[in-house]
């Protein structure tokens, strides 16, 4: 809203084609807003379609301190997500999540102190804000790249399992996850892991490559001599989005 | 929050009203998630914790929409535009949620 205000010297960029603004919105920001409900359409049905896997799936029953992998029944979260960068074979349950919503709400906050910014036409600010919006951009993507490996080459001893291959029982031991396999818990847990995690990481480094644009328009004084810094309000939204994302996925798929 | 964010010139003191608000956001969502985290590993898994985690990712989503995408002080019917569509995921996990447990009560049970 604040953005819609004319500045001084400006023109008028905000009325549509017939001359009115529906929605008191800017034609841009308006398709951003019906982008992300597309998107969050694709999201839901992404995480719907886990809760509905996790749902025909048995739960462990047992106590919660014996706890074990199994093919059988879906994983405890906290269980799985408990390795932290440095700290090897130490315990840390859903630490290094937490670490990661953490750069992310943080970059976040950047994002709308650059949008703040650019609503009083301070060029210094919007670069300085753009410029930690993105470093915590690319850290939350680093993390998620170890998260990954980690999760795929597993731990040290991996988990044993009764399989069926081409029709006969076998055990053996399931070291890490791939499509097929994983030795946390039922194949659909790791592919929901990837796709989940996987389509959220590749907004956040769309988002990134955005930011970095947006960077460097301002650093070049595009915005300025438009008189207007509203694209960085446009991708603010679209990267408040992949927090709010992140928000959903960090709760129904590490703490539920 | 007032209109006195509005007010655009080169006084670097503008914004100062909307830039707390901010920083007030993100307190909001750092304490919102530090609790999470707390409950996390002190209330035993059930019916109670799931509600409360989806109760606080409300909150928190109401925060993130509503402050930093700024939706809140859009006019109503953009902010409608956004919700209403909401509808056909709140059907979708009724939907497949119910499906999911018939499907295992169809083996498991």
């Amino acid at each position: 809203m604040a953005a819609h205000v004319t500045t001084p010297g400006s023109v008028e960029p905000k009325m549509w084609m017939g001359g009115i603004e529906p929605m008191k919105a800017s034609y841009g920001k308006l398709m951003m807003w019906f982008f992300l409900i597309s998107d969050t359409f694709t999201f839901s049905a992404l995480l719907v379609a886990y809760g509905y896997q996790r749902f025909s799936f048995p739960a462990f029953s047992g106590d919660f301190a014996d706890f074990t992998f199994s093919n059988l029944y879906w994983p405890i979260p906290e269980k799985v997500y408990e390795a932290v960068p440095f700290l090897h074979g130490m315990s840390l349950p859903l630490v290094f999540v937490g670490i990661m919503t953490f750069i992310l709400i943080a970059s976040s906050v950047t994002m709308v102190l650059a949008v703040e910014a650019g609503h009083r036409m301070d060029r210094a600010s919007v670069e300085k804000y753009m410029l930690w919006t993105i470093l915590g951009g690319f850290t939350f993507l680093g993390c998620q790249a170890w998260e990954w490996a980690h999760f795929i080459h597993g731990t040290d001893s991996g988990s044993v399992f009764t399989v069926i291959e081409k029709g006969v029982e076998v055990t053996k031991t399931v070291f890490g996850a791939n499509l097929i396999e994983n030795q946390y818990g039922p194949a659909a847990f790791a592919d929901f892991f990837f796709f989940i995690t996987g389509f959220h990481g590749t907004h956040v480094f769309s988002g990134v490559v955005l930011n970095i644009l947006i960077f460097f328009r301002t650093a070049t004084g595009l915005y300025d001599r438009r008189g207007s810094y509203e694209m960085v309000e446009k991708v603010g939204l679209y990267w408040h989005f992949v927090d709010l994302v992140w928000v959903f996925v960090f709760t129904f798929f590490y703490l539920v | 929050m007032s209109e006195a964010h509005h007010i655009h010139n080169q006084d670097p003191n503008a914004g100062a009203e909307q830039r707390k608000a901010i920083w007030k956001t993100f307190w909001i969502l750092l304490i919102l998630t530090a609790l999470e985290f707390l409950i996390a590993f002190t209330v035993p898994h059930g019916v109670l914790k799931i509600t409360i985690f989806i109760v606080m990712t409300i909150v928190k989503a109401f925060y993130i929409v509503g402050e930093f995408m700024h939706l809140k002080h859009e006019a109503k019917s953009l902010i409608w535009s956004i919700l209403v569509p909401i509808i056909f995921v709140a059907w979708l996990i009724l939907a497949l949620l119910l499906e999911g447990q018939a499907i295992y009560d169809a083996i498991f049970g």
